[in-house]
C-alpha cells in the first residue's frame, strides 16, 4: 500500500486521498464562495468585494503546509483561500461581505477581504500594499526571540514587490533568518498595471538572491507544486535555515475588485487563454485521474458546499448590523 | 532623589526597565555597537546582548513595521527613528498599521509600541536635524504623543509608555538631553500620559508650553515676575495626545489669559488645537485673546546661526514681549 501511495505525486509528498479531497473541498469552497460573493455585490446586497478566482491554487496549496493554531498568517486581500485553510469559516467570511458585527475581521469597519483574527493566527491587514511584509518579519522575529515553532506565512500580489515595505520586510528577515515564508501570488498585473511596466526581470523569485535567501518559481495553478514549494520552505523556516520567497505565477480571472473593469487593460482572448489552466479544474482532474474522486463524487462534494454557502449567506444576511454608535469603540484600549 | 539630565533619565528609566523586563527590545540605527547618536545605549549591546538591541538597516518604514510585528506576538518594542526628521518614511506604518490596528480589528488586535524619536531645533541641526513633527501624529487617533520637558517627567513617561496597550511616540527634544537638568525620584514611579502639569503658579496669565520651549517660557515668567511683578502661570501639556484639556481650561479660567508657545511651525501646529479648545470651552472667562506664539512658517530652521536664532526668536526676547503685551490688555 504504501510503496502504491509513493508512487503518485501526492504520494511523495505524504498526501492521502483523504488529504486530496480535504484540499478539493477547500479549492471548490473557494471558488464557488467567491463567486457567490461576487452575485452577492451584483444583486446590490454587498456594495464591495474582491474576487480571488483563479489564485485557488496557490493559496490552497500553499496554505496547506501550514499548521493550523500555530503557525501565523498574513495574508492579502485577495486569499480567500489562504484565510479559508486558516479556519475562517464561509458565514464568517460573508459576515464581512455584509459589513456585520459579528464580522471576525473587523465587525465591519474594514472593506470585505480585509482578513483579521487572533483567534485564528491571522494577523489584521490592510488596504495599503505590503505594509504586512515587515509585520511578518517582526512577529518571525518574536516567534524566534521566544523559541516558538512557530512558522509566519506572508502572502502578497506582484504588485507588492515595488514597495519599499516589501524589500524592507525581506531583507531583515534574511539579516536575522527568520522562520517565514514570503509567498507571491503573481497574476501579472497590478490592477492594471502589466509586468513589464512593474519590474525589468522576468520572476519576482530572484529578488530574494539580493536578501540572501532562497527564491522559487512554481506554477500557481498547480496546488501540489505549490504545495510542495511550501512545505519545503516551511521546513526550511522551521530547522532555523531562514525565509524563502516562493513565487506562483498565475492569473486573475475577474476584475481586480468588484469596482474595476478589466477590459481596459486586458483582452478577453487573454482572460479565456488563461482559463485554460484554471486550478481548480486542473486539480479535479488529477483527482478523476488517480481515482480520488469520481463524477458523481465531484458532483456530490460541489452540492454539499453549495448547500453550505447558501446557508452562510442566509445566516449572515440575516445578523445584525453594528449599532452606529460602535464607531467610537476601540481607538484605545478600553477598561475592563 | 538624584540630579540628572533629561538624556541620563531617559538612558536609567529604559536600561532598569529593560532589564526588568525581557520582551522589551530596542531597535533602529546603531542603537548597538555605537550605542546610539546619543549614547542612550551606549554598552547594552554587551549588557543585553544583541537579540535585544538590533542594530538595523538604515530603513525607517521597516524598523516601525518590524516593531509593529514585534508587538503582535508577545514583545514590547522600542524602535528608536535617530532624528524625527527622518521618521516621514514610517508614516505609514504609523498612520495606517500602528494606529488603526486595535480599531480596524474591532479590539481584537493591539500594538503596543513606543516610538522614540530625537526632535527640535537650537542645536545646528539645519533643515534635517531639527524639525518638530509633533502635530502630524497629534492629528491620528490611534496614536498618543507625549513630549517631555523635564528629567522626572521623560523617566516617568517613558515608563508610562512602556506599560501602555497602544502605540506611543515618545518626543525627545535634544535641546534638552544636556542642557536641562533636574532632581528625578531615586524610587520607582511613573507619569501619567495624558495629565499636564503645572510647572509654575501665577494669577495673572497661563502659558501652556511643552519640550524646550517651555523652558523658555519659565525664563521669560520669572524675569517677568522680577520685573513687573506679573504672575505668570506655566502649564507643561506634557502629553499632545491625548491632551490634558481640564488643566489647562482649569488654568485659564483662573487667570483669564491664555498664550501657547511651541517651537513647531506655527499653522496648524499644536497651538491652533490648544487655543481652539480654549476659545470655545472658556470664552467667557476670558479678558483677551487667547494668542500663539510659534515658530515662522518656513519649511524648517536652517543651518546658519542668525538664520537658526532667527527661527527660534524672530524679535528679541519675543516670548517675554509676548507675555508682557498680554498681561497689559
Amino acid at each position: 500500500m504504501s510503496t502504491q501511495v509513493a508512487e503518485t505525486p501526492h504520494g511523495a509528498l505524504g498526501l492521502s486521498g483523504e488529504d486530496l479531497v480535504a484540499m478539493y473541498r477547500s479549492i471548490v469552497t473557494a471558488r464557488l464562495l467567491d463567486e457567490a460573493a461576487l452575485r452577492q455585490n451584483r444583486m446590490g446586497r454587498a456594495p464591495f468585494v474582491v474576487p480571488g478566482a483563479g489564485h485557488e491554487g496557490c493559496q490552497i496549496g500553499t496554505a496547506w503546509a501550514m499548521r493550523r493554531g500555530v503557525d501565523i498568517w498574513l495574508p492579502y486581500y485577495r486569499d480567500l483561500g489562504v484565510v479559508l485553510v486558516a479556519g475562517m469559516t464561509p458565514v464568517e467570511v460573508f459576515l464581512g461581505v455584509f459589513a456585520k458585527a459579528e464580522d471576525p475581521s473587523s465587525g465591519g469597519r474594514q472593506m470585505p477581504s480585509h482578513w483579521g483574527s487572533r483567534r485564528l493566527g491571522i494577523i489584521s491587514g490592510s488596504s495599503p500594499i505590503a505594509t504586512q511584509v515587515p509585520h511578518a518579519a517582526g512577529i518571525a522575529y518574536a516567534v524566534k526571540y521566544r523559541e516558538e515553532d512557530a512558522v509566519v506565512g506572508c502572502w502578497f500580489g506582484d504588485g507588492a514587490t515595488s514597495e519599499g515595505d516589501w524589500h524592507e520586510g525581506l531583507n531583515f528577515a534574511g539579516i536575522h533568518r527568520l522562520p517565514v515564508v514570503f509567498v507571491c501570488e503573481n497574476n501579472q498585473y497590478a490592477i492594471s498595471v502589466p509586468q513589464s511596466k512593474q519590474m525589468a526581470v522576468k520572476d519576482v523569485a530572484v529578488r530574494a538572491e539580493g536578501y540572501g535567501f532562497p527564491g522559487v518559481v512554481v506554477d500557481g495553478n498547480d496546488v501540489l507544486a505549490c504545495y510542495a514549494a511550501m512545505r519545503k520552505a516551511h521546513e526550511r523556516a522551521r530547522a532555523g535555515e531562514g525565509p524563502t520567497l516562493i513565487e506562483c505565477k498565475t492569473y486573475r480571472y475577474l476584475p481586480h475588485t468588484s469596482d474595476d473593469d478589466d477590459k481596459s487593460y486586458r483582452s478577453r482572448e487573454e482572460v479565456e487563454e488563461a482559463r485554460h489552466r484554471d486550478p481548480v479544474v486542473q486539480f479535479g482532474r488529477y483527482l478523476t485521474e488517480h481515482g480520488v474522486i469520481d463524477e458523481a463524487g465531484d458532483e456530490a462534494l460541489r452540492i454539499e458546499v453549495k448547500t453550505k454557502i447558501e446557508s452562510a449567506i442566509q445566516a449572515a444576511w440575516e445578523a445584525q448590523d453594528p449599532e452606529p454608535e460602535s464607531a467610537l469603540r476601540h481607538v484605545f484600549e478600553e477598561p475592563t | 532623589m538624584t540630579e540628572k539630565n533629561v538624556v541620563t533619565a531617559i538612558r536609567d528609566a529604559l536600561h532598569d526597565e529593560m532589564a526588568q523586563d525581557e520582551r522589551i527590545v530596542l531597535l533602529g540605527e546603531d542603537v548597538g555597537a555605537r550605542g546610539g547618536v546619543f549614547r542612550i545605549s551606549d554598552g547594552w549591546v554587551a549588557e543585553f546582548g544583541e537579540r535585544r538591541v538590533i542594530d538595523t538597516p538604515l530603513a525607517e518604514s521597516g524598523i516601525v513595521g518590524v516593531a509593529i510585528g514585534m508587538a503582535l506576538h508577545g514583545l514590547l518594542p522600542v524602535a528608536e527613528i535617530q532624528f524625527a526628521d527622518f521618521i516621514h518614511p514610517a508614516f505609514d506604518q504609523l498612520v495606517s498599521e500602528a494606529a488603526r490596528l486595535r480599531y480596524r480589528s474591532n479590539g481584537d488586535f493591539g500594538c503596543p509600541i513606543v516610538i522614540r524619536t530625537p526632535y527640535g531645533g537650537g542645536i545646528h541641526g539645519a533643515l534635517y536635524h531639527s524639525q518638530s513633527i509633533e502635530a502630524y501624529y497629534a492629528h491620528v487617533p490611534g496614536l498618543k504623543v507625549v513630549a517631555p520637558s523635564t528629567p522626572a517627567d521623560a523617566a516617568g513617561l517613558l515608563r508610562s509608555a512602556l506599560r501602555d496597550p497602544d502605540p506611543v511616540m515618545f518626543l525627545e527634544h535634544k535641546k534638552t538631553y544636556r542642557a536641562i537638568k533636574g532632581d528625578v525620584p531615586d524610587t520607582y514611579f511613573t507619569t501619567p500620559i495624558g495629565r499636564a502639569d503645572v510647572k509654575r503658579e501665577g494669577t495673572d496669565l497661563t502659558c501652556v508650553s511643552y519640550g524646550y520651549a517651555l523652558h523658555q517660557c519659565l525664563d521669560a515668567a520669572a524675569r517677568l515676575e522680577d520685573d513687573e511683578d506679573v504672575s505668570v502661570e506655566v502649564v507643561d501639556v506634557r502629553s499632545l495626545a491625548p491632551l490634558d484639556v481640564s488643566t489647562i481650561l482649569e488654568s485659564v479660567r483662573k487667570t483669564g489669559k491664555a498664550i501657547v508657545v511651541y517651537e513647531d511651525n506655527r499653522t496648524y501646529g499644536a497651538g491652533a488645537e490648544i487655543v481652539a479648545t480654549i476659545a470655545e470651552q472658556a470664552m467667557f472667562d476670558l479678558d483677551a485673546p487667547p494668542t500663539r506664539v510659534g515658530g515662522p512658517d518656513i519649511p524648517a530652521m536652517p543651518f546658519a546661526a542668525p538664520l537658526e536664532h532667527y527661527y527660534l526668536e524672530p524679535e528679541p526676547d519675543h516670548i517675554y514681549r509676548r507675555m508682557r503685551e498680554l498681561a497689559a490688555f
